[in-house]
């Protein structure tokens, strides 16, 4: 299993040809207490880039972008529920979808955990 | 290279910075959106006291050539200049008493909303203390200079401190450091000094709590940060102010009110005095008046979406297919646990429990007309 990390602050973590994708800790911080998630249906085939999910804090709504292409095979209902999860935990329990990767070499651009870490210090 | 002016700083500016707090432009200044974070800030200010710097705004001063005078004739010359522009009863203020009432234009749309108190001190009368919005002020003090022109001085009080100390506890946290601030009621105000500094104490605010807005000297800092070691204070963002004003069903200038808006569409015809409707001699009163009689096109309404989805500023509200409206305010209401929002909508749907769709990004979302506010206000009566 491997994670990668985007430039919009979401983590990808692959297993096989399935990425589960969620928010960092950092855009987490960011976003300040989320009171609501929308998730995309099964079953969307979304491209990289593609608006994927929205997150709401009090103040503000925020797009989550597809941080690969694929298709939607598990959104993430807890969420709904309760989104304050993706404070609480949000490179854990508080993942978005899982999908179906459709272009695995899209992956080979993304930032591993240090290179991150280095992109968010600079911020 | 940006074409806006570098923004200007309140004399707490450097204060917000120490305590970490996130900062942001808004009305030309920067300010502290949040500090610990949203939530927390919203719900201790209804449990507590919050301290809100406002001093953004333009607090300013209104008087009669000579100066201020002893003589109640001098109030009613001052009101009657000030009457030109608002559709209040200013002449009919108290002494001491603070009143809420709107800027109009020729078409009776609201140039903006303040608040006007007549001073309490005997030696006082013939003068106006006037708060306007930040973002306005420069235009709102033009219009008055146009106005009135030498038949009243303007004095602008925006390079002091003004702030707000919000919340259940604020009475006590007040009344400690300003003893006569006992004696306010709701919408009152009085000059009190507190530590050689002379302030302008009012009890009003925007959260619908109980609370005081104090107009201090910029020499004040000191005793502001002393005021925030108290246990019971916490300084408050605009991000909290935001959520705070909208539960309590408080109008946003330039959101929920601007120039196309009359005071009867925004729902807030209880501004225009009823001797001020005998007279008819406001701004814009012919359009008014025939709206107070038969009815305004589009009405303000509290709107409560029925599930989770947070329906912000320029959601479009339908009723069945038709588009009958759009959200003006809208978030989530921390005390209320859910979102909450206003709005406009076409007359014949603004009765409370009305039916209403929501399109929030493209997906329809039930909700209803509420009844405002939706966190009951806590004024000391």
């Amino acid at each position: 299993m491997t994670v990668k990390y985007t430039e919009d602050h979401e983590w990808v973590s692959v297993e096989g040809d399935t990425a589960t994708v969620g928010i960092t800790s950092y855009a987490a911080e960011q976003l300040g207490d989320v009171v609501f998630v929308e998730l995309p249906e099964e079953g969307r085939n979304s491209n990289k880039g593609d608006e994927l999910a929205v997150v709401e804090s009090v103040k503000a709504a925020s797009d989550v972008y597809a941080p690969v292409s694929g298709i939607v095979k598990e959104a993430n209902s807890e969420l709904e529920g309760a989104p304050e999860t993706v404070n609480q935990d949000p490179e854990g329990k508080a993942w978005f979808v899982k999908m179906l990767i459709t272009d695995p070499t899209q992956l080979d651009a993304m930032m591993d955990a240090d290179a991150y870490k280095a992109f968010c210090a600079d911020l | 290279m940006s074409d806006h002016p570098p923004l200007a700083q309140t004399p707490l500016h450097d204060v917000h910075v120490r305590l970490g707090a996130k900062m942001v432009g808004f009305a030309g200044y920067d300010m502290p959106i949040q500090f610990e974070g949203v939530m927390a800030e919203h719900k201790w200010t209804r449990e507590h006291c919050g301290l809100f710097d406002v001093s953004h705004m333009g607090p300013c001063l209104l008087t009669l050539p000579g100066g201020p005078r002893e003589d109640e004739d001098a109030h009613i010359e001052i009101a009657k200049l000030i009457e030109t522009l608002v559709p209040g009863d200013i002449q009919g203020l108290e002494p001491g008493q603070a009143r809420l009432t709107v800027l109009l234009n020729e078409d009776g749309g609201i140039l903006d909303d303040l608040i006007i108190t007549r001073p309490y001190e005997g030696d006082q009368q013939g003068r106006l203390y006037i708060v306007v919005n930040g973002a306005t002020k420069e235009d709102d003090w033009a219009l008055m200079k146009e106005k009135l022109g030498d038949l009243a001085d303007l004095e602008r009080l925006d390079n002091r401190i003004l702030v707000a100390l919000q919340g259940p506890e604020a009475e006590a946290v007040v009344t400690e450091r300003f003893t006569e601030a006992a004696y306010l009621g709701f919408m009152e105000s009085r000059r009190m000094v507190c530590k050689d500094l002379t302030c302008i104490v009012s009890r009003c605010g925007y959260t619908g709590e109980d609370g005081f807005e104090i107009l201090v000297p910029a020499s004040g800092v000191g005793h502001i940060v002393e005021l925030l070691d108290d246990e019971r204070v916490k300084p408050i963002g605009l991000g909290a102010r935001d959520s705070l004003r909208l539960e309590a069903g408080l109008c946003l200038y330039g959101h929920d009110l601007d120039p196309q808006k009359t005071p009867v569409e925004a729902s807030l015809t209880w501004l225009i005095s009823k001797n001020r409707r005998e007279a008819a001699d406001f701004p814009g009163a012919a359009k008014i008046l025939d709206q107070i009689a038969n009815g305004a096109p589009i009405r303000r309404v509290g709107i409560q979406p029925l599930d989770r989805a947070p329906a912000r500023e320029g959601t479009e509200i339908y009723a069945g297919d038709k588009k009958i409206g759009e959200i003006t305010s809208g978030g989530f209401g921390p005390t209320v646990e859910g979102p909450v929002a206003m709005g406009y909508v076409d007359r014949e749907f603004a009765k409370t429990g009305t039916e209403l769709t929501l399109m929030v990004r493209g997906k329809p979302r039930a909700a209803k007309v509420a009844k405002l506010p939706f966190v009951p206000h806590n004024y000391k009566r």
